[in-house]
């Protein structure tokens, strides 16, 4: 079978698309210079002590051991240590007051998100970050479950997500763009299955694309839509989904409530597509060893494609 | 050898009868020997079986990683197969081969007979291999752990219900266990049975490292083992320690962890380098220049190392002021490193080098080894940490380490040692090819990983999306990990082929400077045949016609007149000869004591607690009939003539006795692993804002107090037992102890009335769950201490504890000093804390 991919994202450190990354992987090119010419000396001498006949006056070698193994690491790692160091506090302090907030909780295996909009509401998503560009963001993380740890690597460094505490995280993203984050804590089963998506946008679509998330579940309009809606109810979806402006109020996994203007399916398992959506409700744990929602086998062909065509016009 | 041993007999009627009392045993009781040569080899073909299991494990991940979205294993399959790589590979390998590879040379190295503690090494094996069968076997019933090497909660307490976590942490509890037993036994070994002569400063390089380390064991396997307790407790009995939603807190459990984790690092690394310290002299036939910075960098890697633990934890949301401190000092751990690297080159520059595969591994490892060097530099600077902890930059990183630093030098160690073990060589040229292989297939395997994790592949992942586009590089690690297994295949060949017509090597085949080359090929069991005075380091290579006059018995202790196996004993410092220890034989009351043990850890794993109590109950028995018979032997006269005129009392008690020198030292573990509960509540302290809570009552003060007063007396009545035993006063010796078991009977009851007595639930909330796990812990030991009271009557009622020989009071009364601490800081913490909080 041919591997399906998802769309072009970045989830390289080495090309990075924010402060904190940029800073470190200049920090990182840096390392592995010295790490390097360090390497061909120590390996240099070592191999000419053993091929080169010996007999060296037992005076040099004392130099050689308090110059090679004392006096010049301390030196190199003390200057690497104000090197990297100074980066600390810049990337530990906090953003402005005004920067956006986003709160994530880390669940087996998805990802909660919340957003608060100028009015002061909290909205909810899931597994799908968009952020604006040339601005400082703060994530408030934390765990409902076991501990996970939150990293998108093209924008910066990761922060784990603890049960019963709250971490924060700051990043800068600098690039337009699509990336992807993961989990990098393992967290049981479906610990390789946790990502993420994360679009950075320019301000304004940014804005459109929030306030279009605050909105209500569209109404469905189409025949099968309206059906799926009804059979969405009627099979319990809603214990565990909530879409907002319907009675589906279920807090256990993700909101579905504009499930179609996202990019892919099962914490970005597999690209959003109708092929994929399908094979997801009738065999999740195939396509997600592990997910605590159960594989929905027994609806019909035709059960199944009212579902998908009501979540397929939640944009 | 028969022929061999008849001319003996002829020629040399002492010669014949220390053969004899070191003779090992054969036919089936084989097995019941306990001499360190036997134990020793045992336990490095079980740590090298496990190695292998370890390293399958490894190839099957391979296989499952080799392209996107393998179906090769289950989600389910590879996390129980990661689980036990890393278990395996720390726990069954990297520890025990060091004990292994010690409890066989030490003794050579320091022209001792045998470790003091004979039957300690035979029982630590023995629960090693029950402990390791256990934990290896569960992966073929599918119910291995699967939580990952470190497993942390809540995942492993609340979401992980099966067996496995429960298999990982009594199983592993048990064989750590066994390896305090050989850090003891290392410890004392290295302190107290030295050559006469040999002062600290001559002491050979291997053995201070192995000094280091097994006090490294000492410290940092309690806080694991105190960890493990808190955690199954949790599953057992619901006890909240690390449940956020009672007060627990999750990070504790990786404080906890890692104050092992970190140091058992270098706990790993050290002893190979204290291998390499031993080949590079021999083959630049120089001594090592800068010997004093060796055992400078040495100790204070040991003390860095428990210093570092943090780094493991830069991304758990830390202020950036402990980060910066403990970055810092993550980076200060390469300085020693360095020093004991460049003292290496240095003796190769100084000396004139003979080239063989022991050097070429030697030069591989360091090769390979300063990249992990490199790379941990890197990751130790907290900011890169942020992008590469988690990543594949670590599995790279750490295997870089571990196999440069631990895996090599421990080949070249085997190519080293196996003419002094067996007496054959092994091939130059299969060594050749087997290092190429392993070299160029290790490098292949795990370069690739620095790259696929920095661009963006998390550890421990059972697939990965081909979009990621580290399918290639995956590819190529897998391919790499197999040339490398193929490396290893050629070695284990060249060890295993039959050598039968093979010649036998020569005796010193490397001429090498240490007393471990002393050994005769083929050898014999006594070791060496008479105990060497030693002036210097090199003492082959300096002391004139000195392997002629210790295989002429012109040294210490050259028979065995009464027939008993005998050793030396020395001061700590200088070296001074203090006793003729005698040590046990051959027995199976070590296999007894081993199986039995094992049953209180694996019955339990399966809530069988009837059973695991009667296992226990049987451990208890074999320990003491083992403890009756095997220790403390009144001699039939006070002292020796150990030759060179030199006379020697056969029994010490107290601080010039080894077994008072292993209750010192267990009990320091044993300390260490109580402070780590205490550090536990103090840690909920810090953390929370109301903790001890407002609403809860606490033990009170007045059971605490009572307790507290009732364990002193016993304290005072044990002393008091010694002095009256000392005076020959009977009556008055066993009243004392009929006090003082009364009174640990009544302390130890005041102490679990405390909370029991104040309706402290150990599950409603972790305040009353951890001040329940203190109280139980102190009143355990008081009943071991009880244990020993009734012991101490007990032998001096049959006459094998006499006024003079009072060496069973003498470390009971040792015992009660840590116990009269550890109530001490019980009741302060339970009953005296809240007061200062509040």
């Amino acid at each position: 079978m041919r591997p399906e991919l998802i769309d072009d994202v970045s989830q390289s450190a080495l090309d990075p698309a924010g402060v904190g990354a940029t800073q470190i992987v200049d920090l990182f090119h840096w390392m592995v210079g010295g790490g390097v010419v360090i390497w061909l000396i120590v390996v240099g001498l070592s191999v000419y002590s053993i091929v080169v006949p010996g007999g060296h006056r037992p005076r040099l070698t004392k130099t050689l051991v308090i110059g090679g193994g004392a006096v010049v690491p301390t030196v190199v790692l003390s200057s690497l240590l104000c090197y990297a160091l100074a980066m600390l506090p810049e990337l530990h302090r906090p953003p402005p007051s005004d920067s956006p907030t986003v709160k994530v909780n880390g669940v087996r295996w998805w990802w909660r998100v919340q957003y608060q909009t100028d009015d002061g509401r909290t909205i909810e998503t899931a597994n799908e970050i968009r952020l604006p560009v040339d601005e400082a963001v703060e994530f408030k993380l934390t765990s409902e479950d076991v501990i996970h740890s939150f990293w998108i690597p093209s924008l910066g460094g990761k922060v784990d997500m603890i049960p019963g505490r709250e971490t924060r995280l700051k990043l800068y993203p600098t690039r337009v763009g699509k990336f992807r984050g993961v989990c990098a804590e393992y967290c049981g089963t479906a610990h390789a299955q946790m990502r993420f998506d994360v679009t950075v946008m320019p301000r304004p679509e940014f804005n459109r694309w929030l306030s279009n998330q605050s909105s209500d579940a569209r109404e469905p309009s189409q025949q099968s839509a309206i059906r799926g809606g009804e059979l969405f109810r009627r099979k319990g979806c809603g214990a565990c989904h909530t879409i907002r402006g319907t009675d589906a109020r279920g807090r256990v996994g993700p909101d579905l409530t504009h499930l179609a203007s996202r990019s892919s399916l099962g914490a970005a398992t597999k690209p959003n597509n109708t092929e994929n959506l399908r094979h997801w409700i009738t065999h999740t744990h195939h396509v997600k060893p592990g997910v605590t929602m159960p594989a929905f086998q027994a609806l019909d062909e035709r059960e199944v494609d009212a579902i998908v065509a009501y979540l397929e016009q939640l944009h | 050898m028969t022929a061999e041993a008849t001319t003996t007999d002829e020629r040399d009627p002492a010669a014949a009868r220390l053969l004899d009392a070191w003779r090992t045993p054969t036919g089936w009781r084989y097995w019941t020997a306990v001499n360190n040569s036997e134990v020793g080899l045992w336990y490095v073909v079980a740590s090298f079986t496990f190695f292998l299991f370890g390293g399958i494990l490894a190839l099957l991940m391979r296989i499952q990683l080799a392209v996107p979205e393998n179906d090769f294993l289950t989600a389910d399959q590879y996390h129980q197969v990661f689980t036990m790589h890393g278990s395996v590979m720390m726990f069954l390998f990297a520890v025990p081969i060091l004990e292994a590879i010690s409890i066989l040379l030490l003794p050579e190295m320091l022209g001792a007979r045998d470790l003091p503690f004979p039957r300690l090494s035979a029982y630590g094996f023995w629960c090693f291999l029950i402990g390791g069968i256990f934990v290896c076997g569960s992966i073929f019933f599918g119910v291995a752990p699967e939580g990952g090497w470190f497993m942390y909660p809540p995942m492993t307490t609340e979401y992980q219900t099966g067996v496995g976590v429960d298999i990982w942490l009594l199983g592993l509890s048990f064989i750590e266990v066994a390896s305090i037993a050989a850090a003891v036994e290392l410890i004392v070994g290295v302190l107290k049975c030295r050559p006469p002569g040999m002062r600290l400063n001559l002491i050979p390089l291997y053995a201070w490292y192995i000094l280091v380390v097994a006090v490294m064991i000492l410290f940092a396997f309690p806080p694991l083992i105190a960890g493990d307790l808190l955690m199954e407790l949790e599953r057992s009995l619901d006890w909240p320690f690390f449940d956020a939603s009672r007060g627990g807190d999750p990070m504790l459990w990786q404080h906890l962890f890692w104050i092992f984790g970190h140091p058992e690092v270098y706990i790993v690394f050290l002893p190979s380098v204290a291998l390499l310290a031993m080949i590079v002299p021999t083959f630049a036939r120089a001594p090592m220049v800068g010997y004093g910075w060796i055992v400078l960098a040495a100790v204070g890697t040991g003390f860095l190392s428990f210093g570092l633990w943090v780094h493991h934890m830069f991304t758990t949301g830390l202020p950036a002021i402990s980060i910066g401190i403990f970055s810092a000092a993550s980076q200060a751990v390469a300085i020693p490193t360095g020093i004991q690297l460049f003292c290496f080159i240095a003796t190769l520059l100084v000396g004139r080098v003979t080239k063989s595969v022991c050097l070429l591994f030697t030069l591989g490892g360091l090769a390979t080894f300063i990249v992990g060097g490199l790379t941990g530099v890197m990751v130790a600077v907290a900011p890169f940490d942020y992008q590469a902890h988690d990543t594949y930059f670590i599995v790279g990183h750490l295997h870089y380490v571990l196999i440069g630093g631990t895996i090599f030098p421990i080949v070249a160690g085997v190519y080293y040692y196996y003419p002094a073990v067996t007496g054959k060589q092994l091939s130059e040229r299969l060594g050749r090819y087997a290092f190429w292989m392993m070299l160029i297939g290790f490098n292949v395997s795990f370069f690739p990983m620095h790259f696929s994790g920095l661009l963006g592949m998390p550890r421990r992942v059972y697939t990965y999306q081909p979009e990621l586009e580290v399918g290639t590089l995956n590819l190529i690690s897998t391919i790499g990990a197999f040339v490398l297994a193929a490396g290893f295949l050629v070695f284990l060949w060249d060890v295993l082929r039959p050598k039968s017509k093979q010649p036998l090597a020569p005796r010193n085949v490397w001429n090498a400077g240490t007393l471990e080359w002393l050994a005769e090929v083929p050898d014999k069991p006594w070791g060496v045949r008479s105990i060497p005075i030693v002036e210097t380091r090199y003492p082959l290579w300096d002391q004139e016609q000195f392997v002629q006059d210790v295989d002429e018995g012109r040294f210490f202790l050259p028979g065995a007149d009464e027939g008993k196996r005998e050793t030396l004993v020395t001061s700590v410092v200088d070296a001074e000869p203090i006793q003729c220890l005698r040590v046990p034989g051959p027995t199976f009351l070590t296999h007894f004591a081993a199986v039995f043990t094992g049953g209180v850890f694996i019955l339990s794993t399966f809530h069988w607690y009837v059973a695991a109590g009667i296992s226990g109950v049987l451990a208890v028995a074999t320990i003491l009939v083992w403890l009756w018979t095997g220790t403390a032997w009144i001699p039939e006269k006070h002292e020796k003539d150990v030759g060179r005129g030199v006379t020697l009392p056969i029994y010490v008690s107290g601080s010039r006795a080894v077994g008072w020198w292993a209750m010192f030292i267990t009990m320091l573990g044993d300390m260490t692993a109580f402070i780590s509960l205490v550090f536990g509540y103090f840690f909920y302290w810090t953390i929370q804002e109301d903790f001890p809570p407002q609403d809860s009552t606490g033990p009170g003060w007045i059971w605490p107090i009572a307790a507290l007063l009732a364990i002193t007396l016993v304290w005072s009545a044990v002393m008091a037992a010694r002095q009256f035993n000392r005076q020959n006063r009977g009556s008055m010796f066993y009243g004392a102890l009929v006090c003082g078991i009364a009174l640990s009977l009544t302390g130890g009851w005041a102490l679990l009335m405390g909370p029991a007595t104040h309706a402290m639930d150990p599950t409603s909330h972790v305040y009353p769950a951890i001040v329940w796990v203190l109280v139980i812990w102190t009143t355990l030991h008081v009943v071991v201490g009880i244990v020993m009271q009734l012991y101490c009557a007990a032998r001096r009622m049959a006459g094998k504890m006499t006024a003079r020989y009072d060496a069973d009071i003498v470390n009971v009364t040792l015992y009660w000093h840590f116990i009269f601490l550890t109530t001490l800081i019980t009741c302060l913490v339970i009953a005296g804390f809240p007061m200062v909080a509040r």
